[in-house]
């Protein structure tokens, strides 16, 4: 035996990750522990950095369109949709509304399959084995749609500048809302399981309880912030493609604890399928295409677009000088931000629930790292 | 000259004790090897997907092949570890686990040995279990392994108080400790000790899935949390003596379970002579399995597979002839309870795992602290009150009257 | 980068159906990428293709792009703006509105003071600060852009904020109004190099502590990486 060991401190540093079953990829997180018990964290990112803030400085607007579906590869679909509206933004384009209910469409079944991943490694992190299987079933049906739409399951690169490069195969419509009456009595079955199992609830319930005063100061957006009690959701606060003309509500939490966030996210899956259905009814022929030259050449500017990702706000900061080729793009990730507010979070709790608080902000380390 | 060996193996003790030991530990080691394949398709069916599906016909081979593969790894040692102890620990369990068998009847005719402390020889030798878990978790010199080892050490201990507790009730009920003796009583009373002692038997059953470490009070080895826990360094065969060891503890705690409370190896209702045609159930069960075998051979789109089915198939039938010779049948009659009781609780081990989420470390102390000990102990006070007063002449009475 | 210079000829397209006013062309005077030459063929005014509106450019060959005044952002006027005015004098330096975006040049000596304003409930209760980056411009006499995105719940509005620094000078941290500004400085910290005064835990996040470069500077290229540090850690020549 060596020595000293860590026997001897009184205080444990433990590395969790960035090779561990929980963190969801290669996030590290420094813990300090007494006995099991959370004294602080430090989250060490960046070890999937490939910088593509840099990247965008050096291909054209449309060039970079793929690459922001590898920022949170669980939802390509949202982060292209930031992306080009953004860059819409910037142009000063309206885009048609088929193209724009196309885009809602596949949004929110990005939404709920991004969900379905949190749901299930959540709750597997949790020790519940069984829901990760049934949501990748269903995230499945999502992706099927996918493909069929564009041909990628999972990072689509479904959008392009100024509208869709595909119009809609025939049989889109009937597939999704066949999907969405497929999928709803599955939601049910999901909170059969977990929901009003006790096991679950003493694992969840007062386990990383965020003020809303606190959600607002670190930064927290989206689910997260929604768990704590703060009706905020971008697409009813300033709304963007045609979420003025759907009708959904935005349900939120009362304690802010790990529960409330999976309720919420829960409730967010049935929104979703309701946003989905009203956007089926009003899908009307027409153009699919917004007026976009084939080079993009936005005027000298600067917007900040941010959409309500399944994750929280996500923004772009897209700096133009006039040329092809952005000045600047500045991602703002949601993960990144609700990551930051862990140690609030943990502090205090045992090994176990920072575990479930990881899986409660539901992390993306492509999006986190960039 | 096989009658003059058969004497001969008889009139030697030990010959014959060896004789029997080897058959247990093939057959328990064969069980235990094909639990993680049942578990593997049980929960399989259970989560939408199928399971082992490539080595050999429907999988059947992989334990085999996960065998040879630990076999095979390398026998890592961490620097910094303490060799003799890490190398010693999985032996610890393992050994702990399959001693256990020694004392268990799985038949009123086929047991190892019968002695008269022998639930006692049981609950000291499992205990040692936990000694491997210990010293592996603390000799591996790392972090999860410790916080592994740690959490295994008190929920051992503050269960096997709950679970020796409630097997107190049973003991007061049976008055002896030899397991023989215990099925023998329930006969005897023509009641399973579970509907006397129905409290006892719900306390063993959630302090027995705590003591085998598995779902939902998994801690020690929680993947999500501590990685591997204690046997996170481990690799190769001595993981494998961790990953047996847990298998046959699940076989250990189901067999003691149905010994004490389900009446080991006497089948349902052994005192209603009317019930008597229950008696051809191994008969229907091998037949059973032989169309249910067929069936999938046929819906199998792979020659090979479908050949092996037939066989399979064909070798049940054979056997459920075999079965159907009287002195067969009465032969294999308590082994056949045994085992089907047996495979009852492995099968609910498994379905509690697809099921429940996993307690946090403090609240499975508190289930365990401030629920079990007390609701065992109040059962304990009640029955020791109960028989001293009423249960031991009364029911013994009317029960026999039942019976008759 | 190849592409873009064989982009120039199908660049001439003329932006889309160009009935609007706004798109395209940003002042052909100040483009520096070669693409942009593309543009400054000023040739007949153009009436873009507005009956073909999903492929304009390809039908008609070398439409040239018309020389519309270039977009720009409108000055801003608001009750704050002026009540900023009036208690940081000389603190705004210009204040825009572009595409619905309100945007202020803050002096550095005065952003912890304008933001704890902003934060409060007289200057619009802008609890939210969403964003927090930087931008390089070599050429500048004040090379970096800081960035601050806030966001108010009350009025439902975003406000940009941008304070301009020298190449070596620090700013002060806004951690201590809004906790979330910890990470987002020390990544800005880590990829341009700006100090922030009274930061908590001043260090990289997203690259390795020992890392030497600043890569979002634009005088850092693509292709360039700290040599030394990926033949010490990673073993490999270079990561290219």
């Amino acid at each position: 035996m060596p020595e000293a060991t860590f026997l001897d401190a009184n205080e444990l540093v433990i590395n969790m990750g960035p090779q561990h079953p929980a963190t969801h990829g290669v996030l590290r997180v420094k813990l300090r522990l007494d006995g099991e018990r959370v004294l602080g964290t430090e989250c060490i990112i960046g070890y999937l950095h490939r910088g593509v803030e840099k990247i965008a400085e050096n291909r054209t607007y449309a060039q970079f369109t793929p690459y922001v579906d590898r920022m949170d590869y669980c939802a390509a679909v949202t982060n292209g949709m930031g992306y080009v509206e953004a860059v819409e933004k910037l142009l000063g384009v309206e885009i048609p509304p088929r193209a724009q209910y196309t885009r809602m469409i596949l949004a929110e079944l990005q939404r709920i399959a991004s969900h379905l991943i949190w749901l299930g490694t959540h709750a597997l992190d949790i020790g519940a084995m069984t829901p990760v299987f049934y949501t990748f079933r269903e995230r499945e049906e999502v992706l099927k749609i996918f493909e069929e739409y564009c041909g990628a399951r999972l990072t689509t690169h479904a959008f392009r500048i100024g509208g869709l490069q595909y119009d809609l195969y025939d049989g889109f419509e009937r597939n999704v809302v066949k999907f969405c009456d497929y999928f709803l009595p599955k939601i049910d079955e999901y909170e059969q399981l977990l929901t009003k199992n006790r096991i679950w609830i003493r694992r969840t319930r007062n386990i990383g309880i965020l003020s809303a005063e606190d959600a607002i100061a670190l930064g927290v957006t989206g689910p997260v912030l929604r768990g704590s009690g703060v009706k905020w959701d971008i697409r009813k606060a300033q709304p963007y493609e045609a979420y003025d003309k759907v009708e959904f509500d935005v349900p939120v939490g009362e304690h802010g604890d790990t529960y409330d966030r999976y309720l919420v996210r829960m409730a967010e899956m049935r929104q979703s399928v309701r946003i989905i259905r009203q956007c089926v009814e009003r899908l009307g022929p027409g153009p699919i295409f917004g007026k976009v030259g084939k080079v993009i050449k936005p005027p000298a500017g600067e917007v900040y677009h941010s959409i309500e990702a399944p994750k929280g706000e996500l923004g772009y900061y897209v700096v133009s000088d006039g040329t092809v080729n952005p000045y600047r793009v500045r991602v703002r990730p949601p993960s990144l931000l609700n990551l930051q507010a862990l140690d609030k979070m943990a502090r205090g709790h045992l090994i176990a629930d920072v575990v479930a608080i990881i899986g409660t902000i539901d992390i993306v380390l492509g999006e986190v790292d960039r | 000259m096989a009658e003059s060996a058969f004497k001969f193996v008889t009139a030697t003790p030990l010959l014959l004790a060896l004789i029997k030991i080897l058959i247990v530990f093939a057959v328990v080691s064969g069980i235990v090897a094909y639990l993680v394949y049942m578990e593997r398709k049980v929960l399989a069916f259970m989560q939408a997907r199928l399971g082992p599906m490539r080595v050999g016909p429907w999988g059947l081979l992989q334990p085999v092949a996960d065998g040879l593969k630990l076999l095979l790894k390398e026998d890592i040692i961490p620097a910094g570890a303490d060799e003799w102890l890490f190398l010693l620990a999985p032996a610890i369990s393992i050994f702990a686990a399959f001693t256990v068998f020694a004392a268990i009847p799985f038949a009123g005719n086929f047991f190892v040995t019968d002695i008269n402390i022998g639930l006692l020889f049981i609950l000291g030798v499992s205990s040692l279990g936990i000694y491997g878990i210990i010293l592996g978790g603390w000799s591996s010199n790392s972090h999860y392994p410790l916080l592994g080892a740690l959490r295994s050490a008190a929920q051992l201990v503050s269960y096997e108080v709950a679970a020796g507790m409630a097997l107190v009730g049973v003991l007061l009920i049976s008055n002896s400790l030899s397991m023989v003796d215990i099925v023998n009583r329930q006969f005897g009373m023509g009641v399973w000790n579970v509907f006397l002692q129905p409290l006892a038997f719900i306390i063993y059953l959630i302090a027995a899935v705590a003591e085998t470490n598995r779902n939902p009070f998994d801690l020690p080895e929680a993947e999500s949390e501590l990685t591997a826990g204690f046997h996170t360094e481990y690799s190769g065969f001595r993981f494998a003596l961790y990953f047996m060891a847990e298998y046959t503890n699940m076989v250990v705690v189901s067999c003691i379970a149905v010994t004490l409370f389900l009446g080991g190896w006497l089948r349902p209702f052994a005192n209603f002579a009317a019930l008597d045609f229950l008696k051809f159930t191994p008969i229907v069960a091998f037949l059973g399995a032989a169309v249910f075998v067929l069936w999938l051979g046929l819906k199998s789109s792979i020659a090979l597979d479908r050949y092996f089915f037939m066989v399979l198939a064909a070798g049940c039938v054979v056997l459920a002839i075999l079965v159907a010779y009287p002195p067969v049948l009465s032969a294999i009659q308590g082994i056949f309870w045994f085992g089907a009781k047996v495979l009852a609780f492995l099968y609910a081990f498994i379905w509690y795992r697809a099921t429940f989420p996993r307690y946090r470390y403090d609240q499975l102390m508190d289930v365990g602290c401030r629920w079990m000990i007390p609701l065992a102990l109040a059962n304990l006070i009640v029955t020791a009150v109960g028989r001293y007063f009423w249960l031991s002449h009364h029911v013994a009475t009317t029960v026999t009257w039942l019976g008759r | 980068m190849a592409d873009e210079k064989k982009e120039p000829p199908k660049a001439a397209e003329g932006v889309g159906g160009g009935s609007l006013a706004k798109p395209d062309a940003g002042a052909p005077s100040k483009s520096p990428a070669p693409a942009g030459a593309g543009s400054g063929v000023p040739a007949a005014p153009a009436k873009p293709p507005a009956a073909a509106p999903p492929k304009p450019a390809a039908a008609v060959p070398p439409k040239p792009a018309a020389p519309k005044a270039p977009v720009k952002p409108d000055p801003w006027s608001s009750p704050l703006l002026d009540e900023l005015q009036k208690r940081f004098p000389g603190a705004i330096s210009e204040a825009v509105i572009f595409r619905n975006m309100p945007s202020l040049n803050v002096a550095k000596e005065h952003l912890v003071a304008i933001c704890q304003f902003l934060k409060g409930p007289d200057g619009g209760a802008y609890t939210l600060l969403t964003d927090e980056t930087a931008a390089d411009y070599p050429k500048r006499e004040r090379r970096f852009d800081v960035v601050y995105h806030l966001y108010t719940f009350e009025g439902n509005t975003r406000l940009r904020l941008r304070v301009q620094l020298g190449a070596e000078e620090k700013v002060a941290s806004v951690t201590s109004i809004w906790p979330t500004a910890n990470w987002l400085e020390r990544e800005i910290y880590d990829m341009f190099g700006v100090v922030f005064e009274g930061h908590p835990d001043l260090k990289r996040i997203l690259l390795p502590d020992e890392w030497v470069g600043h890569p979002l500077r634009k005088d850092y290229d693509i292709l360039k990486q700290d040599e030394a540090w990926v033949k010490a850690n990673l073993g490999i020549k270079s990561g290219q």
